[in-house]
């Protein structure tokens, strides 16, 4: 820290227009880089929003895409919102036991050493890109099977993993040590006393990164490409093949030279921000008030 | 937590002895297999990228890296180009990115009125909640052509001795597009992680500064950069570790192309966005392995952009008793 040139600068009194003037600047400058990011963030909602408003109707989720049409026809993307419940849905049936387990792994039996390299691990996952998840999983799954909405789950769940595990902890930590130990002083075994103790403490937490893991997860394309992408225009509920899903049909859809085909597009990406928006909002309040509720009892 | 060195013997001696242990260390053992088999999970992914790769490594060997070629009619394939695409678009974005992400972070912690903070700090983590490929429907709808009508001309006239602002594109589809894109999806993770950082800064040490007669903006250079210097870097590691990562956006905003050009307003392609554009044409074995290897690359990008981003936060963390969490790719 430079204490001491901080008190030069302070006793140097002459240059206070000059300073008082650079700060100014700057303080100007902070506000308006924050203007900037929540006008960026106005600016795409409210283009998804005006663009997609329109193409809005039920069609886009009972009606199946028709390839190949000389004559406008009513057409949507059914199939793709079919394949994101299905896809998404079994991902979060995969990584949810898991990821709570690791969490109460870590912070209720691991020592310190393994609880420092496990979550530095979990961290590390969380940084791999969503392409190279998609690559790995192609070759794990796909290779010799063929694409199927399994291997999209596993890739989803493959990055819900590390979000659900890490939320989880951090509400862990919350449980006072008191209740751990009242429990204890019972005569409760441990593994009841964190079953039925200390587990339905943290299920708001639990509930809240699940979400959040879930909206993430719902919107991602990389993972899906090689995994989940040569797939049929019919509805199909089957996970043994390959399901279309939102994101992948966006990415499909906005690389068509078809107007008609921009605008499901932008329909589709209304839907799955509405989504996502309702999703992580819900989220946050019901984390604000959970760990209210937590810290208050603490 | 303390309670686990408490309850240890406590269990053991326990009346129901057995069926207790039982239940304690079938649950244990089930927790620590989730724990292993994440940690195994990481391991796996290098191995199986690996393993994909291996027809190309062996074939190319590390001059695969360097190779400026990407033919699949000569079956000739090499990194040089994209390595060189994910350098410009993911530095570049990273240095319009940063000093307005620790801008937003400043306002966030030390300038915003209290009734601002919450609902700008909900907007700042929103932007990061959109997926990428909305924000690359709207790149390459949206802002592409805006881009290419306004912006590029404007540069390219004002700046276009610099090489970099070469003739505006035909399509809106171009580096430069990507760039933006890209600043658009590291900023709120960059203000996020800088945030929390600030956060952390100790009060009396910042009110210490301010008692001295030194300005906020003083302060902050003073106080608050010197203490949070290394998380920062982390973050903005993080950040850039992001920017390299991201494939869907970049693949529909960049254009693609193979070669080496400064101009950013031709269209170009990243070792992800290659990546990404070619999951329906591999047509053979080695080419497919050759996209693995790329995939590859980036893998250990992140690898070691993300183990030592989380070293020095983990580190600062300590020192200044902070808890934070980590940005990855979140």
């Amino acid at each position: 820290m430079s204490t001491h040139s901080l008190t030069k600068a302070a006793l140097r009194a002459e240059g206070l227009p000059r300073r008082r003037a650079v700060n100014r600047l700057m303080e100007l400058l902070a506000w308006l880089a924050a203007a900037l990011a929540v006008a960026i963030l106005g600016i795409v909602v409210w283009s998804v929003a005006r663009r997609g408003a329109g193409a809005l109707n039920l069609d886009l989720i009972t009606k199946t895409p028709v390839q190949f049409s000389f004559t406008p026809v009513r057409q949507g993307l059914a199939n793709a919102f079919a394949g994101s419940l299905v896809i998404v849905g079994i991902a979060t049936a995969m990584a949810l036991p898991v990821a709570i387990l690791v969490a109460v792994y870590l912070n209720e039996f691991a020592r310190a050493g393994i609880r420092t390299a496990v979550s530095l691990t979990l961290d590390v996952l969380n940084g791999v890109p969503a392409i190279v998840i998609g690559i790995f999983v192609y070759g794990l799954l796909v290779v010799g099977r063929g694409q199927s909405a399994f291997a999209g789950s596993f890739a989803l769940a493959c990055i819900m993993l590390p979000l659900v595990a890490r939320s989880t902890m951090e509400v862990l930590a919350l449980v006072p040590s008191s209740l751990r130990e009242a429990s204890l002083a019972l005569g409760v075994p441990r593994w009841r006393t964190t079953l039925s103790i200390v587990l339905p403490q943290t299920i708001g937490g639990i509930v809240t990164g699940t979400v959040l893991a879930v909206a993430r997860v719902a919107g991602e394309t990389a993972p899906l490409l090689f995994v989940s992408s040569l797939v049929g225009t019919q509805v199909s509920w089957d996970p043994h093949h390959a399901l279309q899903t939102v994101p992948v049909a966006i990415f499909e859809l906005a690389e068509s030279p078809d107007p008609a085909d921009h605008t499901r597009a932008w329909a589709a990406a209304l839907v799955l921000l509405l989504f996502i928006l309702v999703a992580s909002l819900g989220a946050r309040w019901l984390a604000t008030r959970s760990s209210r509720r937590l810290s208050a009892s603490r | 937590m303390s309670s686990a060195d408490l309850t240890g013997d406590a269990t053991r001696r326990s009346f129901t002895g057995r069926r207790v242990r039982f239940g304690d260390v079938s649950l244990q053992a089930l927790a620590g297999a989730a724990a292993a088999a994440a940690t195994f999970l990481v391991f796996l992914i290098a191995f199986k990228v690996v393993r994909g790769a291996q027809p190309a490594i062996e074939k190319y060997g590390l001059h695969f890296v360097t190779r400026v070629a990407w033919d699949p009619v000569k079956n000739v394939y090499g990194a040089g180009s994209f390595l060189f695409g994910t350098a410009l678009t993911s530095l570049l974005a990273l240095a319009i990115a940063a000093p307005l992400a620790i801008g937003i972070a400043l306002f966030l912690t030390e300038l915003a009125p209290r009734r601002l903070r919450g609902p700008v700090t909900a907007l700042v983590e929103t932007l990061a909640a959109i997926p990428s490929v909305v924000i690359g429907l709207w790149g390459i709808l949206v802002l592409g052509p805006v881009l290419r009508d306004q912006v590029e001309p404007a540069l390219h006239g004002a700046l276009g001795f610099i090489p970099l602002f070469g003739a505006p594109s035909s399509t809106g589809s171009s580096v430069f597009t990507a760039i933006v894109v890209l600043t658009i999806m590291i900023l709120p993770i960059v203000a996020s992680i800088s945030r929390e950082l600030f956060l952390g800064v100790p009060r009396d040490l910042k009110e210490g500064a301010l008692a001295l007669g030194t300005t906020r903006w003083e302060m902050v250079r003073g106080v608050v950069f010197p203490y949070a210097r290394g998380g920062i870097a982390a973050a903005l590691i993080l950040g850039l570790g992001r920017a390299i990562g991201e494939a869907i956006a970049v693949t529909q905003v960049i254009g693609g192309g193979v070669g080496i050009h400064w101009n950013l307003f031709d269209t170009g392609d990243t070792l992800a966005s290659k990546i990404a554009a070619s999951y329906q044409g591999a047509q053979n074995d080695i080419q497919v392995a050759s996209l693995v290897y790329l995939g590859l690359i980036l893998l250990v990008f992140s690898l070691v952009m993300n183990a030592s981003a989380q070293v020095i936060v983990r580190r600062a963390a300590r020192r200044q008793g902070v808890g934070l969490r980590s940005g990855g790719a979140g």
